[in-house]
């Protein structure tokens, strides 16, 4: 697994062996092709891109095209043992509802996302008054999926309100990860487990 | 270009190309509580059979298709309708695979049909019993018996075709590894309903129909068979498609000439379209057929559930929609593709971009391709 983005190798490395699992977002379905191969995981997907699709369907994984703001609605109560969503939720229309359905559909879920907090992001804009665009965020503002940024203090205070159980947490600085000492002003990304 | 004309130079040796027709065993039990005697199948297949019987693909065609997956076409002469796809090194590899179309019953290309003869020696014609989507299946798994397949590698099928593939999921569940349903839905809609009936009108209307009784009496309901066609046809295709192939273009000509020939592209093309069917295709076949399609509700079959039909199936699925098909929507794929959901079946869905409408599954799309192929290699 250490082909995996760094993010992605935390998540694997917490997942259960012989869980079900739904990533939401899978993209080229890297993730579920290592939770299977190396955990003997039933991994399921969903994917926006139609290529993306494609190529999970080449690697013999199962994945629907959706969603992940519409169509989480169609699985049942708890029919995973986690529900995935990387790099996912700040591209979301309403992140605060999407995190609800996936502690519906999953019994635990992990969220990653890039954290809006890190310094170098507050640097760009309080020093340039200008959008920032880093290594985590590398698209110019009028390009960009990510509609909702944040940072992992807001992250915690939305957890917070909706008394979601914090399982987990891990925080990266470049490929690195490192301690939850000020994280939201040194982590580039981080990494949730919640549940119930 | 190599590639092409090398395979459009491929001989039926080369392509291990068997074309045959075969009486069922037994009489065929069919949904409307008869029971068909003498049963004729005419199939092709492609490949070669392995000795485990392991690594067949039964593919089902779609509503005015035959058995000619890549053999030229008797009739019109023309290329077999999945020729592209189906062939050795092809997205449907024949060196792996073994792969099995039989027409329909019902149909008009040597399978057991309204035109075929009852055994007073006369056409069944509107003799013949109403057959359903199942039926159609029931006489090919009769075809897998003959062959001794217990199980295919996958079950393939496009439109009508997908609707025999779940429909062979749904009550054959155990005889799959693998289900590929293209462009296709669980059940007809009122609006798909709409326009068979307006085809099965036309049809009726001709006077030359003689109550489906005009077998060897010369010339057939063409016009009514041809109308048909024409109106199908439109559904078929996507408004952007007709667009961009015809707009408002004339037809060999530089002015209207306010009559009613056929001034515009489009007109011609379709009229072209009508005529050309009525060469190779029965007007009662098609009567036939597109009833089967309207009584097609797999749900209704499982108590209104449609994750029930699925429910004893252990096979893969996977589902492919085109975002210009408005004769079997996205949404239909959708509906299906949430009941393998809840059945727990391993499924995967994908709606692709094509410009064609309803046919983008015969046509060249490579997103399809490497979705098929990324299936079946599994």
């Amino acid at each position: 697994m250490s082909a995996l983005r760094p993010d992605l190798a935390i998540i694997a490395a917490n997942v259960a062996a012989g869980t079900r699992v739904l990533d939401i977002g899978c993209g080229d379905g890297v993730l579920m092709a290592a939770l299977r191969d190396a955990r003997q995981v039933d991994a399921r997907g969903m994917e926006l891109d139609p290529l993306g699709v494609a190529e999970c369907v080449a690697k013999g994984l199962s994945v629907m095209q959706g969603d992940a703001d519409t169509d989480l609605a169609d699985y049942p109560d708890a029919a995973f043992d986690y529900a995935i969503l990387s790099q996912t939720l700040q591209t979301t229309k309403r992140p605060d509802l999407v995190l609800d359905e996936l502690l519906r559909v999953g019994r635990k879920a992990f969220v990653s996302f890039p954290n809006f907090g890190f310094w170098k992001v507050r640097g760009s804009l309080l020093w340039h008054g200008r959008m920032p665009m880093t290594r985590s965020l590398p698209v110019p503002w009028y390009a960009t999926a990510n509609i909702h940024n944040l940072t992992i203090a807001d992250f915690r205070e939305l957890v917070r309100l909706k008394g979601i159980r914090l399982e987990g947490e891990w925080f990266l600085s470049g490929d690195h990860q490192i301690g939850a000492a000020v994280a939201n002003w040194r982590a580039e990304h981080a990494v949730f487990m919640l549940s119930r | 270009m190599l590639l092409v004309a090398q395979a459009a130079q491929m001989t039926a040796a080369e392509l291990n190309l068997v074309n045959d027709t075969l009486v069922l065993p037994a009489p065929l039990p069919l949904d409307g509580g008869q029971s068909l005697p003498r049963v004729e199948v005419a199939f092709e297949t492609i490949g070669t059979l392995n000795p485990e019987k392991s690594n067949a693909i039964l593919l089902f065609h779609a509503l005015t298709m035959d058995q000619h997956v890549v053999s030229t076409h008797p009739r019109t002469g023309k290329p077999g309708w999945w020729s592209k796809s189906v062939g050795p090194g092809k997205v449907i590899d024949t060196d792996r695979f073994f792969v099995i179309c039989a027409n329909v019953l019902g149909g008009c290309m040597g399978s057991t049909g309204p035109a075929s003869l009852h055994e007073d020696g006369k056409p069944w014609a509107m003799r013949f019993p109403v057959i359903t989507i199942r039926d159609m299946v029931r006489a090919q798994v009769a075809l897998l018996d003959v062959f001794g397949i217990d199980q295919v590698h996958a079950v393939i099928g496009g439109s009508m075709g997908g609707m025999q593939a779940l429909s062979f999921a749904a009550n054959w569940p155990e005889r799959t590894r693998a289900v590929l349903v293209i462009a296709s839905t669980a059940r007809h809609s009122a609006q798909n309903i709409a326009f068979h009936e307006v085809g099965r009108q036309a049809i009726m209307a001709d006077p030359k129909w003689k109550g489906g009784d005009y077998h060897g009496a010369g010339k057939g309901p063409e016009n009514g068979l041809a109308v048909a066609r024409m109106a199908a046809h439109i559904t078929y295709l996507s408004e952007a498609g007709l667009t961009e192939k015809f707009g408002r273009r004339l037809q060999n000509r530089d002015a209207k000439t306010f009559g009613f020939d056929a001034d515009f592209q489009v007109e011609s093309y379709l009229r072209h379209q009508g005529l050309s069917f009525t060469d190779r295709f029965d007007a009662n076949s098609y009567l036939y057929i597109t009833r089967a399609m309207d009584y097609f509700d797999l749900a209704e079959e499982h108590g209104g559930k449609l994750a029930e039909a699925f429910a004893g199936s252990a096979a893969r699925f996977c589902l492919i929609s085109f975002d210009t098909d408005w004769l079997y929507p996205t949404a239909e794929s959708r509906v299906i593709a949430h009941a393998l959901n809840a059945a727990g079946a391993p499924v995967s869905f994908v709606e692709l971009s094509a410009p064609f409408g309803h046919d983008s599954f015969l046509l060249d799309v490579p997103a399809q391709d490497r979705v098929i192929a990324g299936f079946l290699n599994q």
